[in-house]
């Protein structure tokens, strides 16, 4: 089992990240999961620049930060130093959807096929945020970015999420999860069955960024919750690859969630978008399908 | 004792004998024989390391960085197309100052490609903060590897280094060579011990980012540390000399620079062509000698001064260089004129051995030729009816 820490803190306050950023809640969260006997391996990002600027550090765990896309090729040479140590420390790699679902593929994907034991967390904020909110493939659909603007002739990013857990999960993951910041407890019992599964496992958390998806920071938490409300972010397990738990719920509109985010504002500023919103409410729909969301309310 | 042995199974053997925790494989021309090697030796016990099957180059070293963090002495080898691949990781794991050491079977870079011997992949490396040996053959290629370790982790550099050896021409190479006994290796080589690593007992950051309050000082510290090294390598060179015989204390070597009026500035395996052209040449009446430079970062101006100061018969220098900065002049070229600034000898640049290019005792003859005749800076031996 893995050190749980609930009461102590792990990632330090006075660190630079936005009022009201879900990252950085992501890592409190994890840290306090993980415990004490853990290393973390940062990819480059919002994350990495906002909880290390020399000489300060927020992390009270060994921490690494390499490159943008090598956080899983050096997690491995983590855990084959470890095992050839005889050391039991527990390795968690900490990226962002950037570093995650583009940049770092090639590295994740040969650390997941070689079977390395670590813990792979995906903040998700679909975007590249550190640099000023570009496009990646984690970016929803419509979402509009820096570089997948709204415009007269654009309604944003106009392609779907890329499907990282089933990837992960086809090549073997023992244990893949998705997971939210608005559901603590939820969140931390994913880390730590992920730490405490041999193996490569993968937990996607969504951290709203109050900056990038212009909403203001105390609304995090309730934005989180609407997503998967919604729909639009399913909350689930899958053990060996097959899905084994869901998060059920009673559904409500996407607009309720689009409505609170500037990223999505083209959608019904100047005028309505009823074909676009549709379109986003069949992504919703197709996710309550696949994954069974629905709560089946019994006729009194 | 001596062995006769490919170059590539001489190096994995001394890699083998430096007991590196975990090695990262990932198969290029002409590296290939030596990662295979070291999967052997993982495969029947001859070496007790964990062996990590990579996806690619970038990954190779990625996975070094991770390791040597954690405190593992490590090992990675690659060449040519696999280096570019892993430029960024290169001056990441420098900056970090991780004290891997990595052998490069020098190779050319593509386009167009090509698989064989020059020194434009490790040259091409030359800013990425790592030491930087180059061996003349396969006994050299072997001790510059006992030497490397020693080296980078010794506390006062604590840098990563490249030993290269040229690709096919030492790497494929059968020689006689005198490798050491495990019992030797621990005498000369102590466990590594860094000063910091990632460890739950005692937590660290490492790969902070770093300001413009801060960044030029971590610059002028690696700076510092990789000009310090060449104490460390005089030092080292002097140990190994004193246990072993052989002796890599000095960053370059003279042969017969006397009474040279053309000296050549060579690296590699070059040399022995050189040398062997040389001796042909005094008995021809021609007084030609050779400085060899062994170690190309921390770049040692100060000996190639001194050398050709003591060569007070030198008309004329001839630098021969299988790498170019297209646009300028050959790395080595660059140097040795910024080294002799100021000396009235004119310093004359020979492109050559490039993809594979064979050079030949004549060759070497017609280059001091030309040197004599005051022509230079200039690519040798092209074929002129392909241009």
């Amino acid at each position: 089992m893995a050190e749980k820490c609930q009461t102590c803190e792990l990632f330090d306050s006075g660190h630079r990240a936005c009022g009201g950023c879900g990252a950085s809640l992501a890592a409190r969260l994890v840290t306090k999961a993980a415990g004490p006997n853990t290393i973390v391996v940062s990819a480059t990002g919002c994350m990495e620049v906002f909880s290390t600027p020399y000489p300060e550090t927020a992390w009270k765990v060994p921490w690494i930060h390499s490159l943008f896309e090598n956080a899983s090729a050096v997690a491995s040479g983590i855990e084959a130093a470890l095992k050839k140590q005889g050391r039991k420390e527990k390795i968690v790699i900490m990226a962002g959807d950037g570093a995650t679902f583009d940049i770092g593929m090639i590295c994740i994907s040969g650390a997941f096929e070689r079977g390395h034991d670590f813990t792979y967390i995906c903040y998700d904020n679909e975007a590249y945020m550190n640099t000023g909110i570009q496009r990646s493939g984690a970016t929803p659909y419509d979402a509009s970015t820096t570089t997948s603007p709204a415009g007269s002739q654009s309604f944003g990013n106009q392609r779907p999420k890329k499907d990282m857990p089933a990837i992960l999960a086809a090549h073997g993951a023992p244990y893949v999860a998705t997971a939210s910041i608005a559901y603590p407890m939820d969140f931390m019992q994913k880390v730590e069955k992920a730490i405490n599964t041999p193996g490569p496992c993968y937990v996607q958390v969504h951290t709203p960024c109050c900056t990038g998806w212009g909403f203001e920071g105390e609304q995090t938490i309730a934005i989180a919750k609407l997503a998967i409300e919604t729909g639009l972010w399913p909350n689930f397990e899958m053990v060996d690859g097959k899905v084994t738990k869901v998060k059920k719920v009673v559904r409500k509109p996407v607009t309720e969630y689009l409505k609170t985010q500037k990223r999505f504002r083209h959608l019904f500023k100047p005028k309505q978008q009823d074909a676009e919103i549709a379109a986003i409410q069949a992504i919703a729909d197709r996710n309550a399908e696949k994954y069974g969301l629905d709560i089946k309310l019994k006729k009194e | 004792m001596l062995e006769i042995t490919e170059g590539s199974h001489a190096v994995a053997e001394a890699v083998r004998l430096c007991r590196p925790q975990v090695v990262s494989a990932y198969p290029i021309t002409p590296q290939t024989h030596i990662v295979e090697a070291l999967a052997d030796f993982v495969a029947n016990g001859k070496l007790d390391a964990e062996y990590i099957n990579v996806e690619n180059e970038f990954s190779a070293l990625s996975a070094c960085v991770g390791a040597s963090a954690a405190g593992s002495r490590t090992y990675s080898a690659t060449t040519s197309q696999g280096l570019a691949l892993m430029f960024e990781v290169c001056f990441n794991a420098a900056g970090m100052r991780l004290p891997i050491v990595m052998s490069i079977a020098n190779r050319a870079l593509g386009a167009p490609l090509s698989i064989w011997n020059d020194m434009q992949d490790s040259i091409s490396l030359r800013d990425a903060g790592w030491l930087q040996f180059y061996a003349e053959d396969n006994q050299e290629a072997t001790d510059l590897h006992y030497i490397a370790y020693r080296v980078s982790e010794d506390q006062k550099v604590l840098l990563p280094s490249f030993v290269c050896f040229d690709g096919f021409i030492l790497s494929h190479t059968y020689e006689p060579v005198d490798m050491l006994t495990q019992e030797d290796v621990d005498k000369y080589l102590p466990p590594f011990n860094p000063p910091e690593r990632l460890d739950a007992s005692d937590p660290v950051s490492f790969g902070m980012y770093a300001t413009p309050e801060y960044y030029l000082e971590f610059r002028y510290e690696h700076d510092k540390a990789l000009k310090d090294a060449r104490e460390v390598i005089a030092k080292a060179g002097k140990e190994f000399a004193a246990l072993f015989g052989r002796d890599y204390s000095a960053m370059v070597e003279g042969y017969k620079l006397d009474d040279a009026e053309t000296v050549i500035v060579a690296m590699g395996s070059i040399c022995g062509t050189v040398k062997d052209a040389i001796d042909e040449m005094r008995t021809e009446g021609k007084k030609v000698g050779l400085l060899r430079i062994r170690v190309f970062r921390p770049f040692p101006s100060e000996d190639v001064a001194k050398f050709i100061k003591g060569a007070t018969q030198a008309k004329r220098i001839a630098v021969l260089d299988k790498n170019i900065s297209l646009g300028a002049k050959g790395a080595t070229a660059l140097e040795v004129k910024d080294a002799l600034y100021g000396s009235t000898v004119p310093v004359w640049n020979y492109i050559l051995g490039l993809g594979g290019r064979d050079v030949r005792k004549k060759d070497i003859k017609e280059i001091v030729a030309l040197a004599d005749k005051g022509q230079g800076d200039q690519f040798f031996g092209l074929r002129k009816e392909v241009l």
